[in-house]
Formats: structure tokens, C-alpha cells, sequence
């Protein structure tokens, strides 16, 4: 175990900044995301959950994917350079983390995503431990740990320091880089903050949600209820659920006019919005039931039914704080519970 | 508040409505969600209380197309909306009963997160709120958990309804316009910095169109295939600003300032800054004028009268 002071932590960001860019959690315009450091940014590890997750290091809302550019009668395609350089995203929660694990599952399969595969190659995971959980936290449920999350790094923030354990190779090379502002340090701070952590976890109003019934088998069963019927109608059918979501992976790839070419780009899609998968043939979700339906039918049976059981929720509780509506995974998850079904 | 409570019940038991639609109680006390309500049994999780800050009018759009009336509940700001909507004939008065809710200014969970306060157990909704942390109890004064919109109250009227239960307050503490007039005053290198800030924040959940009364089309432009501009992220940023203002210019002169497009922004972008420039111009070359006060009224954007501001003093934003 090491540490540093947190009043070191300007070096440390400088530091890792020097030899690789760095995401972290910054403040900008009174809310906090995931951004580029820079030495005039506010880094702001006090908020709990950033507005999006930390998915954008790796799966960017929109990214380029190539040009095609004509010239006369010739036509050039030129792809977009993939990730070659490493980079560090520091202070992302165990929910987030295990959120990258999910998109792994998808984008690291056959065919592998090259785009996303070369982030995931070159960044290294600096996890920070969640010292206050708050009420719309229910990581525990799919089995994660916030006291101490997985990476490359795992770290814990006292009122003093901040405790910094390496975990893997990757996490054993930067912390090589930062040897010179580190020191050694025993564990009883960390076992002292990872004891007060799980009681609090004990204590979180979704801590013991039910799973039950939710599984690949249950798709039928699921799909058929008439319970979509009344869970869906306040839903305003924006995107706001899906876009702060650490394991939603849709995608569209659409393309922009330059004017002498074209610039092929995907971005984050939405299953809410209406034109969602939309094929030559038309929309085979015509309804805002089937396509609210989708969002949980997704994460809760079509994933586990394709991926050994893995859920792809976490717990991080973001739709919960962020639904203008007030709906949300949990709601979907009671009603069902309550059905018994 | 048990009186619209049972109020709704008895119309919807004696068949003056088929539905109701109001709030359905949540986990806590902070997150009633928009619902309809069918049924006596169903009634028995309806909920008002000061959380219930979703303006309801605009689902009146789609009630509107269904069999029988539909009973509203309506704040007296939300009543703006609804007749703002039956102006443009997107709502049917015939089909609908209003009962217009008393108001004493709506509640925000995120305000009182934005009072430092953190994992909430529970709250009330009185002055103070009381609330129930995973790290203590604490309290916080009604008027610093309230809405932003809620300090600059639209007054206690209400301007459409077949009923009142329960009474309403002005809880107006600030100017409406003195937000606009620091952007007035900053030099064009800092407002496009201020929304250069703001707005990079944007995630393009369209939560602020969605839930906008004003944003009433069927079908958005911006949800078109044939249209470069996607409702999805862009290329760059500047396309993502001009949704924005897009949006603005659209609604102009018809957003009535409900305040909806700010609640429900998940980046906390100040949205109805944009809006309320617009009402604040409006008021100033065309005279006083409130969306939604007056159903019959046509709006100054609508309507030529030989008194209207020349389009070259409109152009440089002066005065008439």
C-alpha cells in the first residue's frame, strides 16, 4: 500500500499528465464529468457520481470513424488512427469500472470493435473507492464493492491522503512513473474506511432489492406482461436515462456532409428515441411501451442470456437521480416484485 | 393533499371522467412520477404534495385523443401551458376537466443535494424540510430547496380550470429578467464563453424538448432521417449548440416560461436563459405580453399590427 498527501495530488495529476493524458472527474459550469486534466481545470473527487459515467474514455458519445474525400473523380478514404498512446482514467467508482466490464463483453467479442479495443489496450484504471454512498446507490446488488472496486489501481480518499494500491501490470507501470511522489504506507486507514463503508452499505434504501425472476430465461414470461402498460406512461422518451448510463452501448453511425466528402461518425444512440434501430423495412419498435420495455428487457434478460448470466446494470443508481419523470430501473424492478412475477 | 385526492375519486366514480391525471406516489417523498389513473383501487397511490413539480399539460396532447375526459391537475404555471396549448388547438377543453391545484412553490430534490446535503433517507415537504440522511438529520429552509423557476413565481391565478382546491402563494424573491440582464451586459466575448460552458455540458438527451409544452410537434425536425442535424450527438460542437437555439427561436413568443426545460436538464444547463431573452425582447418591441394568460389572445409574433417594431431595430435588439 502507498499514499500520497492530498495536497500532493496537483503533482501527482501533473505528474501523470506529463507522461500520458489524463481523465478525471472534473467540475465545469457547477456539475462534474469525466474530462481531460489540464492545469487550470477544478478536479472535483468530493461529488459521488459524475452526471455521465466514465464510459465516454472508452466509448466516446460521438466519435469520427473516417473521411472519405472526393476530388474530381477520385475518392479517398482515410481511416481515423485508432488510440496508440496511454492514457489514465483516474477516480472511476467500482460501479463504473464494472460497467467497463460490461461494454467489454460486448465490443471485445467477435468482431472485436477496434476503436474501443485500442482505449481499452492502452488506458489504465485508476478506481477510487466510494467513501459516502448515497441513496440511490445499489452496486451491492450485482455484487460489486464499492469499499474496494476493481483496476489497474485502486485507491481510497481519506481526509488526509489519498491510499493508492497497484493491482495489475498496467497498475504496477504508472505507479512506477509516480514511485518519486508515493510512500509507503500500512493499511489501517484503508480498513478503517472500507469497515465504515460497508456499514453504510448495509443501511441504503436499495440495498437488498430483489433480482429474483430476472434472468435469460425469463423472457417470455417478462416481455408478455401487462405491467409495461402502466410503467411506461410517464416516460417522456428522452435519452437522459441511456446517456448517463455506464452500460448502455448502443450506438448509431451516421454521416456528415463536408461538402466535398463525407465524414463517417457514430454516436451514442438511444433506445428510447423513435428512430431507434431503424431499418429499410421500418421501425420494429412503432410504440414508446415496446421501446421503454426494451431498456429493462435488455439489461436484466436479453444480456444475461447472451453473456453467462451477467447483468448489465450496476447499481450505479444514475437513472434513479436523473429520470425527469421519475422513473426508473429500481420502480421497474419493485413492480415486478410486487406481481410476484 | 387529500382533498384533490378524493375530489378526483368522486368524479371519476360518478363518471364525470374516465381517468385522472396526477401523481403517482413514489419510493420517497421527493419522486412522484406523472400518472393515469383508471380506477378507485388505482386512486388509492395518487399523491400531491410539493414534489409534484412535473407540468402535466403536456400530456394533455395525447389524453386529448382519447375516448371521454380526462380529469387535470394543474398548478396555477402549469394552467399557462394548457392554455397556451388549447391557442394552438393541440389540447381539447371539451375533453378535459381542470382542477387547479394550489401552489406555494414546487420542490426540488436537487436543490437540497445542491445544500450539501447527501444520502437521503427521507424528507418532508414543510418549511424546513426535515430530512433523513444516511449521515445524520439535517434541515433545510423551504425557499432554498424550491425550484429556480419557483422564485420567479408567475403569481397564485390560475388562468384556465373547472375547479380550485387548495390555495396557491406568489413565491416570487428575485427579478425574472435580472438573470438576462448580466448576459446583456457582458461583452459578446463573454456570452459566448458563459454558453460556450453551459452548453458543452449538453448530452443531447432531449429531456428539455421533450418535456416542453411549446415543443408540441408530433414529429421533430430534429428526429428526422433527412435532416443533418440528428438528435444525437453531432460531429462538433457547434451543431450541438444549434439545437438549442433552434429550439428557442421555435418556441419564441409561445413559450409561456414554465421552467420545465431547466428542471429537467440532467447537466444543469440554464436553459430558459434562452427563453426568457426572447419573452424579455418580445416584452420590449411588441409591449407586456405573458404566453398562455389569454387562450383567444394572438400572439405578437402571430400578428401584424402597423405599430410593430421595424425589422431593422428587431435586428439590433433596441428598443422602439
Amino acid at each position: 500500500m502507498k499514499k500520497i498527501a492530498i495536497s500532493n495530488l496537483p503533482k501527482l495529476y501533473a505528474a501523470i499528465a506529463k507522461a500520458q493524458s489524463l481523465i478525471l472527474p472534473v467540475k465545469t459550469a457547477g456539475k462534474t464529468n469525466f474530462s481531460l486534466w489540464t492545469e487550470a481545470c477544478d478536479v472535483d473527487l468530493q461529488t459521488l457520481k459524475t452526471v455521465k459515467s466514465a464510459k465516454d474514455a472508452f466509448f466516446p458519445q460521438s466519435e469520427t470513424l473516417y473521411h472519405c474525400h472526393r476530388d474530381g473523380k477520385n475518392i479517398t478514404i482515410t481511416p481515423e488512427d485508432l488510440q496508440s498512446e496511454s492514457f489514465v482514467v483516474f477516480g472511476i467508482k467500482g460501479c463504473d469500472v464494472r460497467g467497463i466490464a460490461v461494454l467489454d463483453k460486448v465490443f471485445l467479442a467477435e468482431p472485436v470493435d477496434s476503436f474501443y479495443a485500442a482505449r481499452r489496450c492502452h488506458g489504465t484504471i485508476v478506481s477510487l473507492a466510494c467513501g459516502a454512498p448515497e441513496e440511490s446507490c445499489f452496486c451491492k446488488v450485482f455484487g460489486i464493492d464499492c469499499a474496494e472496486p476493481e483496476g489497474d489501481v485502486v485507491t481510497w480518499l481519506t481526509e488526509d491522503y489519498l491510499y493508492w494500491k497497484p493491482v495489475t501490470e498496467k497498475g504496477e507501470k504508472l505507479t512506477a512513473l509516480v514511485a518519486d511522489l508515493l510512500e509507503d504506507s500500512d493499511d489501517a486507514a484503508v480498513t478503517a474506511q472500507k469497515e465504515a463503508i460497508g456499514k453504510i452499505v448495509e443501511k441504503l434504501p436499495y440495498a437488498a432489492l430483489s433480482l429474483e425472476g430476472w434472468n435469460g430465461e425469463a423472457l417470455n414470461e417478462k416481455f408478455n406482461s401487462p405491467l409495461w402498460e402502466t410503467l411506461y406512461k410517464p416516460c417522456l422518451a428522452c435519452g437522459t436515462c441511456t446517456f448517463v448510463c455506464p452500460t448502455c452501448q448502443c450506438y448509431d453511425i451516421k454521416d456528415y456532409n463536408t461538402g466535398n466528402g463525407v465524414q463517417r461518425y457514430r454516436c451514442w444512440d438511444s433506445c428510447m428515441y423513435s428512430d431507434f434501430t431503424m431499418m429499410a423495412h421500418g421501425n420494429n419498435r412503432t410504440s414508446q411501451l415496446q421501446r421503454f420495455r426494451q431498456r429493462f428487457m435488455h439489461k436484466l434478460v436479453y444480456f444475461p442470456a447472451n453473456n453467462d448470466g451477467m447483468y448489465s446494470c450496476v447499481g450505479c443508481g444514475r437513472c434513479v437521480d436523473k429520470c425527469p419523470s421519475h422513473l426508473n430501473i429500481v420502480k421497474v424492478i419493485k413492480a415486478f416484485g410486487k406481481e410476484g412475477k | 393533499m387529500q382533498e384533490v385526492k378524493n375530489r378526483a375519486l368522486a368524479l371519476l366514480k360518478d363518471g364525470t371522467v374516465k381517468r385522472v391525471l396526477g401523481w403517482r406516489i413514489g419510493e420517497n417523498t421527493y419522486d412522484p412520477e406523472p400518472a393515469f389513473f383508471e380506477s378507485e383501487e388505482d386512486m388509492q397511490t395518487f399523491v400531491y404534495n410539493n414534489f409534484c413539480a412535473a407540468n402535466l399539460s403536456k400530456y394533455m396532447i395525447e389524453a386529448s385523443k382519447l375516448e371521454g375526459k380526462t380529469l387535470v391537475c394543474l398548478k396555477p404555471c402549469d394552467s399557462y401551458s394548457f392554455n397556451q396549448l388549447l391557442s394552438e388547438h393541440r389540447v381539447d377543453r371539451e375533453k378535459t376537466y381542470i382542477i387547479g391545484v394550489g401552489c406555494k412553490g414546487k420542490l426540488s430534490i436537487e436543490n437540497v443535494k445542491r445544500a450539501g446535503v447527501k444520502g437521503i433517507l427521507s424528507v418532508n415537504d414543510t418549511d424546513p424540510l426535515q430530512v433523513e440522511t444516511l449521515y445524520g438529520n439535517t434541515e433545510v429552509s423551504y425557499k432554498a430547496a424550491m425550484l429556480d423557476r419557483c422564485h420567479v413565481c408567475k403569481g397564485k391565478e390560475h388562468v384556465v380550470y373547472d375547479e380550485l382546491i387548495g390555495e396557491s402563494e406568489d413565491t416570487s424573491t428575485a427579478d425574472r429578467f435580472a438573470q438576462v440582464q448580466m448576459i446583456e451586459a457582458m461583452s459578446p466575448a463573454e456570452k459566448f464563453a458563459f454558453f460556450q460552458k453551459e452548453l458543452s455540458k449538453c448530452i443531447r438527451c432531449n429531456a428539455c424538448r421533450n418535456v416542453c409544452p411549446a415543443c408540441s410537434c408530433r414529429k421533430c425536425v430534429f428526429d428526422s432521417d433527412k435532416f443533418d442535424s440528428a438528435q444525437k450527438a453531432n460531429v462538433d460542437s457547434f451543431e450541438e449548440k444549434m439545437f438549442h437555439i433552434i429550439r428557442a427561436f421555435h418556441v419564441a413568443g409561445r413559450c409561456t416560461d414554465c421552467g420545465e426545460c431547466s428542471r429537467v436538464c440532467p447537466q444543469g444547463i440554464p436553459l430558459h436563459l434562452f427563453n426568457r431573452k426572447f419573452i424579455k425582447d418580445i416584452n420590449t418591441l411588441y409591449g407586456e405580453y405573458q404566453a398562455g394568460a389569454d387562450a383567444e389572445a394572438r400572439g405578437p409574433l402571430t400578428s401584424f399590427t402597423a405599430d410593430d417594431a421595424e425589422p431593422s431595430v428587431v435586428a439590433e435588439g433596441g428598443t422602439k
